[in-house]
């Protein structure tokens, strides 16, 4: 599969990613065969199910929603250069790259991509709010059966109270960001890949 | 509770001494008792000369005591039940141990007891001869090391592990002792007594790493995993590493010269030591997977085997002077997962209970004598020496570590920062492994040894007391949200399988074939069998999850029931809520507690006392399948949906099952599903939860018709809605509506299609087979059960995940 992997890949393509994502080539290799392993149809595409296939998301929480933030709005298959764009989320913020000219566009693994990445997760119809019930649906998922409906309320509610400065009861971008200021996101949302 | 502990603690103490006490007294004189089965032949004889005159020949004694008889045994089990109790009284108290670790408190006790000991005049008992503590008390411990380590992270660092072990053991011995010796030198500290050989001796043993001592730092210190791994590894080679050296150097002791061909000699023998010990390992390991083939009609003593040739293993080892350690070592992982595939699972939870039990037994005692042992041996207690180790030991460690990293890390993958380094030489203290080793060497320079090593071993603790900060008072925002990141981090990790893929074909491709084509063949039972989801299922421990998810599961709603959800619109803002401080805290409280924490990759990692944690787990698992099942339930009566769900509900998971929106499989079947369409065409978007959930059932319905399995699903599928229907009202709100699992489709389409595993295959054939007596309930969740290859591997908690590493 190692050999099949880098024959199918072409060089552009790489090129491309290299750029959209700041991957190095090595690590765009490794991950193209990890993609091709996933795929079970061959068909150069992953779907949900391929994913659903990996045991460790099975009994991650917040697996599906992992797995559906692969897939843009509607669509069900993800192609390689998707599945790239995603993980460069998690790439590690380099110092080096601070220093250089800042890119034209904010690079996919920046802060703030990472945190509306997370913040993605808990706002699944992507009007750019978390709601209460959107913030209830993930509390449930990552907590176990002893709480109650109602203590999960309340903590939804203090959620929502502690983040929500201009009063409409959702949690917006802007507030997430403003209180998770003080977290070190690029070190809790980053992956060593490996190179 | 608390002072019931104390209490019984010092009545142990008491009694113990007095019975060591009398014991002394009685010796000399033979009981009364005896008289049934002394020598004398004929007790009812009074007419001829007896050959005790001083026995009287009385009435039938009515009540005797015969204490030398049970001595040994007795006082052994006193010994270890006071050492158990210690352990409770610290869990008991659990403010104790967050101040102090365990096994200091433990040298306390010991060291109380030890403290009465003396002054009573008493003598500890000799049970911690070297022999008793090689043959006996190291091996457990060992083999719980070797038994629950992470194999798969473990061989991918082997390089850099035995790198750490090997050099960094003898830059540390060699580097402590050289300075000590230096210091000796000065004739201030009096010391010069010692000479280089005794010098290098002590240092060889102060410089090992201790696997326990590690763990306690590393809860502190957020670590990765790497860094764990590596220290675990260390640990474990350490100990062979530095009875090797510590063998050489106690020959070079003795010897009045050294030249270099002994040097060589020394490095030569080191090989055979360490490559002989692998070897034993392997021998013994392959040997017990293969007698655990044939075991499945004696499921009682299979455990049995595994003890038992890992003793052999050990022993053999020792026959030869090989490093046992590593034997030990070797044989249990060899053996751990072949035989874990074999055995029964209630053979294997025993195996791992008693294991960590031995284990556990052995280090509290361990311990324990430290602390009686330091008080009643006769020591010579040398300030400078002692300080003088403790620094250097650290000194050694800190450097040794910087320059081996950086010689090291061009050759790694994932490299070593500054940070992880102080890890590593933070985690380089010593601990109870080798202050025994010491204590069973018998000489003058020993008892400075054994002072030393306590010491050393209590200054960790005020170590690790420094670096444990305060939490800062998170906001729940916080606490929340890098849970959350934490789980998305966990699941992109896992996604990318970064460990061991490798583009090229690597060694351990390699051996994966090896290993499939001819070791499990033969030792494993049947090859198929195991990953199936029938032995699986039967592992899954029915009644729990059955009672799990009816008691509790019923009681939990989904994420806001429709109702609510149409209440929250309605009203145009929620009265503001206060929470007072109490709350807040209780909150915290309730979200610490109660939250999943992210798996475990290294299983040992949570705790060394116990076992691994599988609960959540399960837990998890068992949400998912209720879920599944529920919406399977709902799908049978569905109605029209209601309009008005917002998009948001579509997600569920969890909670409210697994859910993801797969149209593909949708559109696949459709052709094959008529009512799948209408279905559809019906409430496309607000229940597209629901919607996704038609495939499911209706997928196993159509099945049925071309496979046999699904015949028995349809058949207990009527079953189950006689029995739900109270249920399915509140289901029917909508809040309830499950997403649905995928994998159950994927399960049957990778079946048809792709048959790239025999796992697969033996979903459907196997769930025939279990399916012919479902319990009413179950017919679903065994379906899903089996149809997720994911459940089959995880319900063998995460040593399973190691296993799997191994098959992918």
């Amino acid at each position: 599969m190692g050999s099949r992997a880098s024959t199918l890949l072409r060089e552009e393509e790489i090129e491309e990613i290299k750029k959209e994502t700041g991957f190095s080539h090595s690590q765009i290799t490794r991950l193209y065969s990890r993609f091709t392993s996933l795929d079970k149809g061959e068909n150069g595409t992953l779907s949900r199910e391929d994913f659903q296939r990996i045991p460790e998301l099975a009994i991650n929480p917040l697996g599906d929603r992992i797995i559906n933030a692969f897939f843009p709005e509607g669509e069900d298959q993800v192609n390689f250069k998707g599945f790239m764009r995603t993980l460069a989320h998690f790439r590690p913020i380099e110092d080096n790259e601070k220093n250089k000219n800042p890119p034209a566009t904010e690079p996919l693994n920046s802060r703030t991509n990472k945190l509306l990445f997370a913040f993605r997760l808990y706002d699944l119809d992507r009007d750019d709010k978390i709601s209460r019930d959107e913030l209830l649906q993930v509390l449930r998922m990552m907590v176990g059966v002893n709480i109650s409906d109602d203590q999960l309320g309340s903590i939804a509610d203090r959620t929502i109270q502690e983040a929500d400065t201009n009063g409409d009861t959702c949690i917006s971008f802007q507030e997430f960001m403003k209180v998770l200021e003080k977290v070190d996101v690029e070190q809790k949302m980053s992956i060593r890949f490996l190179h | 509770m608390r002072t019931n502990s104390g209490v019984i603690c010092m009545i142990f103490v008491l009694f113990l001494c007095c019975t060591t006490g009398k014991c002394k007294l009685e010796e000399t004189k033979p009981t009364n008792s005896v008289s049934l089965d002394t020598v004398k032949p004929h007790p009812n004889d009074i007419g001829e000369p007896q050959p005790y005159p001083e026995e009287e020949q009385g009435k039938l004694p009515v009540f005797t005591m015969n204490y030398s008889r049970i001595q040994i045994p007795f006082e052994f089990t006193l010994w270890v039940l006071l050492a158990s109790f210690s352990k409770i009284g610290f869990h008991i108290y659990q403010k104790i141990t967050i101040w102090i670790p365990e096994s200091c408190l433990l040298i306390g006790i010991g060291l109380i007891v030890g403290g009465i000991m003396y002054s009573v005049k008493e003598e500890p008992p000799a049970v911690l001869s070297s022999d008793v503590f090689f043959l006996y008390m190291l091996l457990p411990i060992v083999l719980d090391n070797g038994y629950f380590m992470p194999t798969r992270p473990f061989f991918e660092n082997v390089g850099t592990v035995l790198w750490y072990a090997v050099v960094g053991a003898l830059w540390n011995s060699i580097g402590i002792g050289l300075s000590l010796f230096a210091i000796c030198q000065f004739e201030v500290f009096d010391l010069q007594d010692i000479n280089l050989q005794e010098n290098l001796l002590f240092a060889s043993i102060i410089s090992a790493v201790d696997p326990v001592a590690v763990l306690n730092v590393f809860e502190d210190v957020g670590v990765n995993e790497q860094i764990y791994i590596v220290i675990f590894g260390e640990g474990l080679f350490s100990d062979a590493v530095t009875v090797v050296l510590y063998s050489m150097f106690a020959f070079l002791a003795n010897m009045p010269a050294i030249d270099s061909i002994d040097v060589f000699l020394g490095v030569a023998r080191f090989f055979v030591v360490g490559i002989g010990g692998v070897l034993f390992g392997l021998l013994f390991g392959f040997m017990a997977a293969f007698t655990s083939r044939f075991t499945s009609r004696v499921q009682e003593i299979e455990p049995l085997f595994v003890f038992m040739f890992s003793y052999l293993a050990y022993l053999v080892a020792e026959l030869f002077a090989i490093s046992s350690v590593m034997a030990i070592i070797i044989c249990a992982i060899t053996m751990k997962y072949y035989v874990e595939e074999n055995v029964s699972q209630r053979s294997c939870t025993t195996i791992r209970h008693v294991v960590k039990m031995l284990a556990t037994i052995s280090e509290t005692l361990i311990f324990f004598f430290l602390g009686v042992v330091t008080i009643t041996t006769v020591h010579e207690w040398n300030w400078a020496y002692i300080l003088f180790t403790l620094l250097f030991a650290f000194l050694w460690r800190g450097l040794g570590i910087l320059v081996l990293t950086q010689i090291i890390n061009p050759f790694r993958t994932i490299q070593f920062n500054l940070k992880d380094q102080f890890g590593l030489a933070y985690g380089g203290l010593r601990g109870a492994i080798c202050f025994a080793l010491v204590f069973t060497l018998g000489d003058t320079i020993n008892r400075r040894n054994l002072f030393v090593t306590a010491s050393v071993s209590f200054a960790k603790v005020f170590y690790i007391k420094i670096r444990r900060t305060n939490k800062d008072l998170n906001t729940i925002n916080v606490e929340i949200h890098t849970r959350t990141m934490e789980h998305l981090l966990c699941g992109i990790d896992d996604l990318c399988g970064q460990w061991g893929h490798y583009t090229g074909k690597t060694s351990r491709d390699s051996f994966k074939m090896f290993n499939d084509r001819f070791l499990r063949r033969i030792l494993l039972r049947d090859r198929k069998a195991e990953s199936s989801i029938v032995s699986m299922y039967k592992k899954l421990e029915l009644q729990n999850a059955i009672e799990l998810l009816d008691t509790t599961m019923g009681d939990i709603s989904a994420a806001p029931s429709l109702l609510s959800l149409q209440d929250e619109k309605k009203e145009a803002s929620r009265p503001k809520k206060k929470f007072k401080a109490t709350d807040i805290r209780k909150m915290h409280d309730i979200l610490s507690k109660n939250m999943y924490r992210i798996r475990q990759r290294t299983t040992a990692f949570t705790s060394k006392y116990s076992l691994p944690d599988d609960s959540q787990t399960r837990e998890i698992l068992i949400r998912r399948h209720a879920s599944i099942r529920r919406s399977l339930r709902a799908e049978n009566f569905r109605e029209q949906p209601a309009q008005n769900i917002s998009k948001s509900l579509r997600y569920y998971s969890l909670q409210p099952g697994g859910n993801l929106d797969s149209a593909l499989p949708l559109r696949r079947r459709s052709h094959a599903i008529p009512e799948v369409d209408r279905l559809r065409s019906s409430g496309v978007s607000p229940r597209s939860s629901s919607r996704s959930l038609i495939p499911m059932s209706k997928l196993n319905t159509i099945e049925e018709k071309r496979s046999p399995v699904e015949a028995s699903v349809a058949s207990t599928h009527p079953l189950e809605p006689s029995s739900t229907e109270d249920h399915l009202d509140e289901v029917f709100t909508g809040s309830r509506v499950r997403g649905r699992r995928a994998p159950v489709p994927a399960a049957r389409r990778r079946g048809q299609n792709r048959v790239d595993e025999d796992e697969d295959e033996n979903i459907s054939e196997s769930q025939g087979e279990e399916r012919h007596l479902p319990p009413r309930g179950w017919a679903p969740e065994n379906r899903d059960l089996g149809a997720n290859e994911a459940g089959n591997s995880l319900l063998r908690p995460s040593s399973l995940r190691s296993q799997r590493s191994w098959r992918t």
